[in-house]
């Protein structure tokens, strides 16, 4: 067991070493240097003064900001002894599966490179260079032939990896029994159950103010909405990570949403920033990759034919293009299971190594931010400190396999029956909801709910809501879905959540449902 | 009181199903105009012939029709431009605040409509305006066609009168009102979402124009152009970049026919929430609602208030990208083809709204009705604005509530003039 002070040093330690360095570092040195020329500042008691003075100026804030940052996104360290390896996901056999897939990604890649004859990155010639810088705006309008391309892989291929997942180190038994766990998820990861929901998640509870219930039309705007815009706008006056969080756990006013999640986030958008993603946008320009063309092929079959994204299809393009070079994102290989791939460009392109990720989701964050290069860094930081969980294998308690497993656990043990019966007629109920967790809903839902639903992530600084809301959906359609028959028509039953509204949806599962 | 003598017998000259199918699931009876009917949605020639001098014949009081006699003081691009600044001149007579004009001359309440002439008549005037602003863009339109029939874009002079000079010598000449153009500032600021621009089409149904009785469909929708907005002037020509209607749009290359380049409203007001704040948004709104009622109120005094109509419009707005709203024209007769399995559903659910309010419980009808629904058969539709209910509750309200702009209340003007309350969309 570790010592707990020993633990709390230890994690000072590795924030200082992180933040040391840092602009924001840099910035405090610069802030103290010119705090000298105050009159307030007197020699005597200099270390003093400029620690008040740095608090009064909102520095101190900023830099609170920036632990707070860090203690989200990190891992709590173990033991001292442990491997980098083992820091970052403690389960060999998950670490092993993570491996093997990554593996298996990069191969199909490779073979779709020889089988069309294209490299998997080139440098571009000057005029095709030119082009690209003048049609940046609208690359949707292109239409380059893209049949040849298929997608790397498709959710229920990363589904199968998943179901085939075993601890070799547990023993199922013999007999399945009425205990046993009767969906596809086959790992032994603990999950909670609903009392300890209710505990987490517990400013959801019915008795508590929420945006997306206590707002609608009928209800008079002084009983909650009122009050919760004007504690809103204090927390962003004060830029307080910490309160921001805390606050969007009964959602974002619409209007302030944008500042609240940059704040959550700790996104300020500084000169170098901008400098960051005009360097990635030559990047693009200078050389153009395989997983290019993957990218355009899937947001012209998903964001141009929604009807809600694809007003913002030329930014997605943006971002995304610009997200596949950038190599900043490999730090949080750092904090995941996943390896820098084995897979590298060759160094006379001058470019290390890239990483093949499914094109995540970007599109709703189109509704709140339009200035590019923090769209970026919006998406960048929604995807390295939550997204990417979804798209590997790993024991985190927010990674797509506990997502899946809890699921599963949550249907099984609140909606017995109707769990025994899909399973009987072929429609493993985690066969339907896969596709919604492994996007967090986007695509699926309507904009406005989508937005509520990715408050409480950020709020909850958890993925776990996803899992919880997919259960709420299937006991929302439980009677339908009793009366099917086959996987298809369970399918069209659940086809279209557009209607749904999210926050009661939860609140009836998780606060009201009989346990 | 009547017996219900039978059902509701319909005409079409319109075969469109969103409207056929309404009729039918009233169980109403399809007829032709020769026999005994109730109910005839009818083309606008239709109505131009029904109350022509010549062709003309009186309708009896069981008999209703979808357009007013004379829409066209609101719905010919040039009659609309004529009686809004003839309003205005009438309320800066009287005093009105609502005429009241700012340092530069320009209407603070009442400048919704672009600057406009009509061709030929007012061709020294506009001349004489281009050259006040020589790098500006005008857009050109013919008076009586739509679907953006007709419509070009120029920035010199020369282009007109290469225009003029074609037309006389081409068969068809300018004399007859048909071929009168207009010729408007363009807006070359429009706001752009995602890079692109978009307008909005509204739908408000008017049942009576004296009292004013009119109701806005909360689900009107943003038409996007397929192609990024630029104001370049090498692309004056590229009517996808230009012009939003879908019988354009839909030819261009990268028309989807999923989404058909439309976004809902709410989207609309969400992203505008989002990104520049809540009451800017709710001001924009207002805004909106106000430039429909006052377009309304222009037209009343000529408007051949006969009691056997009801119409509804098709309102065409552009924001500029400082959240101004401007109206572009109004159409009598708003596409009823559907281009997208969603706007099947939403034109299906006008029309059957509509007919909710203009025929009371499906059944025969009886032109001498107050025309006042109850609230339950509203559907989708808000009360906009209702002069009887807004003077009962007394003639200075309407007056006073103008003047105060941004009141920082939900300052929703058409409120404060006694309707009920047309809040802010959720």
């Amino acid at each position: 067991m570790l010592d707990p002070d020993n633990g709390l040093s230890l994690t000072i330690a590795r924030i200082v070493q992180r933040l040391k360095g840092s602009s924001l570092h840099s910035q405090l040195e610069r802030q103290a240097r010119i705090s000298l020329h105050k009159p307030e500042i007197k020699l005597e008691s200099l270390k003093e003064d400029i620690k008040d003075f740095l608090k009064t100026s909102g520095w101190e804030k900023k830099l609170q900001n920036a632990v707070y940052s860090e203690l989200n996104v990190f891992p709590s360290p173990c033991h001292p002894a442990a491997p980098p390896e083992h820091m970052k996901e403690p389960l060999a056999y998950m670490r092993k599966a993570q491996g093997s897939w990554e593996k298996r990604i990069l191969k199909s890649l490779n073979s779709m490179c020889t089988e069309l004859s294209i490299p998997l990155a080139q440098k571009r010639p000057v005029s095709e260079q030119k082009e690209l810088l003048n049609k940046w705006n609208e690359m949707g309008t292109d239409e380059p032939d893209l049949s040849l391309f298929r997608p790397v892989y498709a959710p229920k291929d990363f589904l199968e990896v998943l179901t085939n997942l075993r601890n070799p180190n547990y023993e199922n038994g013999e007999q399945p029994s009425f205990r046993s766990h009767l969906g596809l998820i086959q790992v032994p990861l603990k999950v909670k159950d609903i009392p300890e929901l209710k505990e987490d998640f517990s400013e959801l509870g019915l008795n508590i103010g929420q945006l997306g219930i206590d707002d609608s039309a009928q209800v008079p705007p002084e009983f909650f909405e009122n009050e919760h815009v004007r504690v809103g706008q204090k927390v962003l006056a004060e830029q307080d990570s910490a309160a921001a969080q805390q606050y969007v756990r009964q959602g974002c006013p619409t209007a302030l949403r944008a500042d609240l999640w940059a704040l959550i986030l700790n996104i300020s958008n500084q000169p170098e920033d901008i400098l960051y993603y005009e360097q990635l946008k030559s990047n693009v320009i200078q050389h153009d990759l395989l997983v290019d063309s993957l990218i355009y092929k899937d947001v012209k079959l998903t964001a141009s034919n929604d009807d809600y994204y694809f007003v913002f299809e030329d930014y997605l393009y943006q971002v995304l293009l610009c997200f596949s070079r950038d190599t900043s994102v490999l730090e949080h290989f750092t904090y995941s299971s996943a390896t820098p791939p084995k897979s590298y460009i060759r160094g006379k392109l001058g470019m290390e190594e890239y990483a093949v990720f499914y094109p995540p989701n970007v599109a709703p964050l189109c509704f709140l931010y339009h200035e590019p290069s923090k769209l970026y860094q919006m998406f960048r930081e929604m995807y390295v400190r939550f997204f990417f969980r979804l798209h590997s294998i790993s024991s985190h308690p927010s990674g797509i396999v506990s997502l899946c497993l809890l699921f599963e656990t949550l249907l099984q043990t609140h909606l017995p029956q109707l769990f025994y019966h899909l399973r009987e007629i072929g429609a493993q109920p985690l066969r339907i909801s896969f596709k919604w967790m492994v996007r967090a809903f986007s695509g699926y839902l309507a904009t406005d709910q989508l937005l509520l639903l990715w408050d409480r992530i950020l709020g909850y600084n958890s993925l776990e809501i996803l899992a919880v809301l997919a259960a709420a959906v299937f006991a929302f359609r439980a009677v339908n879905l009793m009366e099917v028959t086959s996987l298809a028509a369970a399918e069209a039953v659940l086809a279209d959540l557009s209607t749904l509204k999210v926050m009661p949806l939860l609140q009836i599962f998780l606060f009201a449902t009989v346990t | 009181f009547r017996i219900m003598a039978g059902k509701v017998k319909w005409v079409t000259d319109i075969e469109k199903s969103v409207l056929i199918n309404n009729f039918e699931k009233r169980g109403w009876i399809q007829v032709t105009e020769n026999e005994d009917w109730n109910f005839y949605w009818m083309s606008v020639q239709t109505i131009r012939n029904v109350f022509s001098v010549e062709t003309g014949y009186r309708l009896s009081d069981d008999q209703i029709v979808n357009h007013f006699p004379n829409h066209y003081e609101l719905t010919r691009k040039d009659l609309m431009v004529k009686n809004i600044k003839r309003y205005r001149k009438e309320l800066e007579k009287e005093g009105s605040p609502l005429a009241e004009k700012d340092e530069n001359g320009k209407y603070i309440y009442l400048d919704f409509v672009p600057v406009t002439f009509m061709l030929p008549a007012d061709y020294n005037l506009f001349v004489e305006e281009f050259r006040k602003n020589p790098s500006s863009t005008w857009i050109m339109k013919p008076c009586g066609k739509a679907q953006g029939k007709g419509i070009f874009l120029i920035n010199k002079l020369s282009q007109i009168k290469k225009w003029s000079r074609d037309s006389k010598t081409s068969s068809f000449v300018s004399q007859s009102s048909k071929e009168a153009y207009v010729i408007s500032l363009y807006i070359n600021n429009p706001l752009l979402i995602g890079g692109k621009k978009f307008d909005l089409r509204l739908y408000v149904l008017v049942s009576t124009y004296r009292p004013l009785r009119c109701y806005m469909y909360k689900l009107g929708f943003c038409r996007f152009c397929t192609v990024k907005y630029t104001p370049s002037t090498s692309e004056l020509d590229n009517m996808f970049v230009h012009l939003t209607n879908v019988a354009i749009q839909k030819h261009g290359d990268d028309y989807n026919h999923i989404h058909g380049g439309k976004w809902t409203v709410s989207n609309l007001r969400l992203y505008l929430e989002s990104t520049r704040g809540k009451e800017v948004t709710n001001k924009l709104f207002d805004e909106i609602h106000w430039i429909i009622v006052q377009s309304l109120k222009a037209v009343a005094p000529v408007m051949n208030n006969d009691k056997h109509c009801f119409e509804c419009y098709g309102y065409d707005i552009i924001i500029d990208d400082k959240l101004k709203p401007w109206l572009i024209e109004v159409n009598a007769s708003p596409s009823l083809t559907s281009s997208t399995a969603n706007d099947r559903i939403l034109k299906y659910n006008l029309i059957n709204d509509t007919l909710n309010i203009a025929v009371p419980n499906g059944e025969i009808p009886d032109c001498k009705w107050n025309k006042s629904p109850p609230k339950e058969v509203l559907g989708n539709y808000e009360v906009l604005y209702d002069e009887e209910m807004a003077q009962s509750d007394g003639p200075d309200r309407d007056l006073r509530s103008r003047s105060g702009q941004s009141t920082g209340v939900k300052g929703n003007r058409a409120r404060d003039s006694g309707k009920p309350v047309l809040t802010t969309w959720k």
